[in-house]
């Protein structure tokens, strides 16, 4: 758009934005501003000039149509020809399939959420240019959550577990998990909820994210998940920009705002770095042909690229994250305890597991020289060893979950990954547990949030995960299968073993008909 | 891997996810189906916000409107992102090229002296009121009930921001950065704008989200754009002369004869399931009509005059048969 005035005078990029965006807000006066604005007071950050803002990026309405439906365009044709060719087919192995129910479970249903948060957040403030970029990301992570829906839709169709995933979000034990992390988030005043998602999880952490499920979907032939990874990703760039702005804006603000700044920080990176458990697993475990293991990835996209964001954060007085030491000691050890986790959990949970191969295996103790063959391999070898003999293991104890971050208590001390990390806090009477010093101490700073947590295992032991008018004292009642009815999971179908799986079978016999004559 | 596939057919082991299925059988969905049902959560919230803790994070009880299922709602434009995208393109493209053509042929040179001061004078302020429309979008989708009932909020927000962004280009081809300087000032200041300012910024307050639809994109833009854009500028300024203007507003009167459909079948669906939600609708939208009515009769002088009140009338009369149809009297 080339923009004059009638006098044929040319305005600069920035007067012109200033014209269609600054230039339309007023200062109210029939009602009160803290009746218009009325929650960017309370958590205590200091706003002097909202004009001080600078808008990351300069895009009119117009120019956003244009753009983001020339994506739409081409990322729908893909779609379709994937659905029409059977692209799925074309995957390295059927259990690559449990890495993408796996994000359109735990990730899809968080788009919608961002997408509900940055409306929010886009109401609260009182600033035009805050207020424009964030309703601008909340239609983005519309479009995220749609794209997603849309692409996994045709895997749906021919492969279990795809088929519940906002109705499994509430419920499955393990969804708690993200969930919790964008509850936290949404409940959260406004600029918590910008520092939460806009910064430290769309900026700090989102490589984290992305690479590896758009590179996984990439190296194992998901031409439908690359596609709506790559399309998104062109809208993280903005994302991102708006995520670095916030941050630079509020600590401008006022010194004031600094410690509570830097505790969202802490708090966020911790949260966030947590729910990364799944992602972790994903990479080391859940891929086919793998790109990059999960010790990798955090060194190249936290400890490289956060340590340079961290320097340059240094000037405003931030200081990077707490809990880093504990992190890089964890590398080693988080997806190895996770894919424990889920392999004996396998019959409650919405995607597959399995037995690693051998050579699966010495990839693993290849990229962990300082743990897997020590720590981790053996295990897995008695495990596969039973499962061979018809005793596959299933664990059929619910675990106990930590208050904060509900991930089940199967993390390791620092520094001692033979022991189990217990931490507890009494508060009103209670005992609340937790998995680490990170959980602990989020919860001491807020414990009327996180006591409200709905933690998927005491809430079965309450009998509130039964489908509507179960008699638990009924003859013949079994736990698990209205469980499993609660969550809308198909037994045989949708949980346990890869081995024997419909999944497996179906992909076999499908690739099967589409590679040879007959 | 790219393997070489035979084109083989496979039979699927269902249609559609299952919360679709729930609702309709398991056949084949739409994209907007698999894109809207059930995708906000309605259970199991863990914490409640700490900016509102008598409710949930997402709670049917923001608003006084009750329905047995917010997914009754259904937009009939079936507009979900890529939809609702692709047509925004299409519509940005007209009025590009309409925009264009205007400034190319220099056409607002064309208009008489006092036209493209009244025009001037009507539509540049209303920029502002199109700034509040963008934050009521917001709060809407923000604090509404139902992926169904809040995703044609975000929609009406950007609407209301490109709108207030085409305006500005409007401004800006009747005269210089200066007439909206000058239009804001009138905003803020002149008597004929602060029955609507004062609207605009009531608006901003209230908390019911189904009351704030009502009051913004039922009743003020149910009269102010068939108002200004069709009785005002497409009939009296292109009777005057003023066709350029038309040209260069017609996104606007396209938006809101589609956007219209929506907000209609949005009334009809909540008035159809209770009496009590029908009197509500109905307590509200005239309450809401007899606001914007009053606030756009001076702003409807300056720029028709005395014919002001006339056309305000015929506006109000063909609103009430409007909500009449769908299902509410007023
Ligand atoms: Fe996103
Ligand atoms: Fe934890």
């Amino acid at each position: 758009m080339d923009m004059k005035t009638s006098s044929g005078k040319k305005l600069g990029l920035k007067e012109k934005y200033r014209h269609m965006t600054r230039g339309l807000d007023w200062e109210t006066s029939y009602q009160k501003r803290e009746d218009v604005h009325p929650l960017v007071e309370y958590e205590g950050i200091k706003i002097h000039d909202w004009d001080k803002w600078e808008d990351p990026f300069r895009l009119t309405m117009d120019a956003y149509w244009k753009y983001q439906s020339e994506k739409e365009r081409k990322l729908y044709a893909i779609i379709e020809a994937y659905a029409q060719n059977n692209g799925h087919l074309n995957v390295t192995d059927a259990r690559y399939l449990n890495a993408i129910k796996l994000f359109l479970t735990g990730i899809s249903p968080l788009e919608y959420m961002a997408h509900r948060g940055f409306a929010m957040a886009g109401r609260a403030f009182p600033g035009a240019g805050p207020r424009v970029a964030c309703l601008m990301q909340s239609l983005d992570e519309l479009r995220h959550a749609q794209t997603q829906i849309h692409s996994l839709s045709n895997y749906n169709k021919y492969y279990n577990g795809f088929h519940d995933p906002a109705h499994m979000l509430q419920r499955v034990w393990y969804l708690s998990v993200p969930r919790s992390f964008f509850d936290d988030a949404v409940t959260a005043g406004p600029f918590e909820f910008m520092v939460a998602i806009g910064f430290s999880f769309e900026y700090v952490l989102t490589n984290l994210l992305f690479v590896p499920f758009v590179s996984g979907a990439a190296y194992n032939g998901d031409m439908g998940t690359m596609t709506f990874g790559f399309s998104a990703q062109s809208d993280e760039a903005r994302h991102m920009t708006l995520g670095l702005e916030i941050i630079k804006f509020i600590l401008e603000q006022d010194p004031d705002n600094i410690p509570i700044v830097q505790r969202w920080i802490d708090k966020w990176t911790w949260r966030g770095y947590r729910v990364l458990t799944l992602v972790g697993m994903m990479m080391d475990y859940m891929l086919p042909k793998r790109i990059m293991s999960w010790k990798e990835a955090w060194e190249v996209y936290f400890e490289q690229n956060g340590g340079a964001l961290f320097k340059d954060l240094a000037r405003y007085g931030i200081r990077p994250p707490k809990w880093l030491d504990q992190i890089s000691f964890d590398k080693d050890h988080i997806s190895h305890q996770a894919w424990a986790t889920f392999y004996q959990y396998g019959a409650i949970a919405d995607f597959h597991t399995w037995s690693p191969t051998e050579d699966e295996l010495d990839w693993l103790s290849a990229k962990y020289p300082n743990s897997f063959d020590k720590y981790y391999r053996p295990r897995l070898k008695f495990w596969r060893e039973q499962a061979e003999q018809g005793n596959r293991f299933y664990n059929k104890t619910l675990p106990q979950l930590c208050q904060t971050c509900q991930i089940p208590m199967v993390f390791t001390e620092p520094g001692d990954p033979t022991k189990i990390c217990y931490r507890e806090v009494d508060y009103q009477g209670e005992k609340f547990h937790f998995c680490s010093d990170g959980c602990k101490e989020i919860f001491e700073n807020e414990p009327e949030k996180y006591k409200q947590s709905w933690l998927p295992a005491h809430q079965i032991y309450q009998g509130n995960c039964f489908p509507e008018g179960t008699d638990p004292t009924a003859e013949g009642f079994d736990p698990v299968s209205k469980v499993l009815e609660y969550y809308n999971i198909g037994f045989g179908q949708d949980n346990l073993d890869f081995e024997g799986s419909q999944d497996q079978k179906n992909f076999a016999k499908w690739r099967g008909m589409a590679t040879s004559n007959e | 891997m790219q393997m070489d596939l035979r084109t083989v057919s496979i039979q699927p082991l269902r249609q559609t996810f299952s919360n679709i299925a729930r609702r309709f059988g398991d056949k084949p969905a739409s994209r907007y189906q698999e894109g809207t049902y059930d995708f906000q959560s309605t259970v199991n919230f863990h914490y409640r916000p700490t900016w509102d803790p008598d409710h949930e994070i997402f709670d049917t009880a923001r608003t006084a409107i009750v329905m047995a299922d917010w997914y009754a709602f259904k937009d009939p434009r079936q507009f979900y992102y890529g939809a609702y995208t692709l047509a925004r393109a299409k519509q940005q493209e007209a009025a590009e090229a309409n925009l264009g053509f205007v400034e190319n042929h220099n056409l607002v040179a064309t208009l008489d002296a006092d036209l493209r001061q009244r025009a001037t004078d009507l539509l540049l302020p209303l920029r502002h009121v199109a700034w509040g429309g963008n934050l009521n979008g917001a709060s809407v989708c923000a604090y509404g009930y139902g992926t169904a009932f809040t995703q044609p909020f975000i929609f009406q927000a950007m609407d209301h921001l490109a709108i207030a962004q085409y305006l500005t280009r409007v401004g800006l081809l009747l005269g210089d950065e200066s007439l909206l300087d000058q239009a804001k000032a009138s905003w803020m200041n002149d008597d004929a704008w602060q029955g609507l300012r004062r609207y605009v910024e009531d608006t901003f307050v209230v908390k019911d989200p189904f009351e704030l639809f009502i009051a913004q994109d039922v009743a003020l833009d149910g009269l102010l754009y068939p108002l200004v854009f069709d009785a005002i500028v497409n009939d009296v300024f292109a009777s005057q002369g003023g066709t350029a203007i038309s040209l260069a507003t017609q996104f606007m009167t396209e938006w809101f004869k589609e956007t219209r459909r929506w907000a209609d079948a949005t009334i009809k669906t909540a008035a159809s399931e209770s009496a009590e939600n029908k009197a509500l609708i109905e307590k509200w939208a005239g309450h809401w009509r007899d606001r914007a009515a009053a606030a756009l009769r001076p702003v409807a002088q300056i720029a028709v005059g005395d014919q002001a009140d006339t056309l305000i009338a015929e506006q109000v009369e063909q609103f009430n048969a409007r909500l009449a149809k769908a299902g509410a009297q007023v």
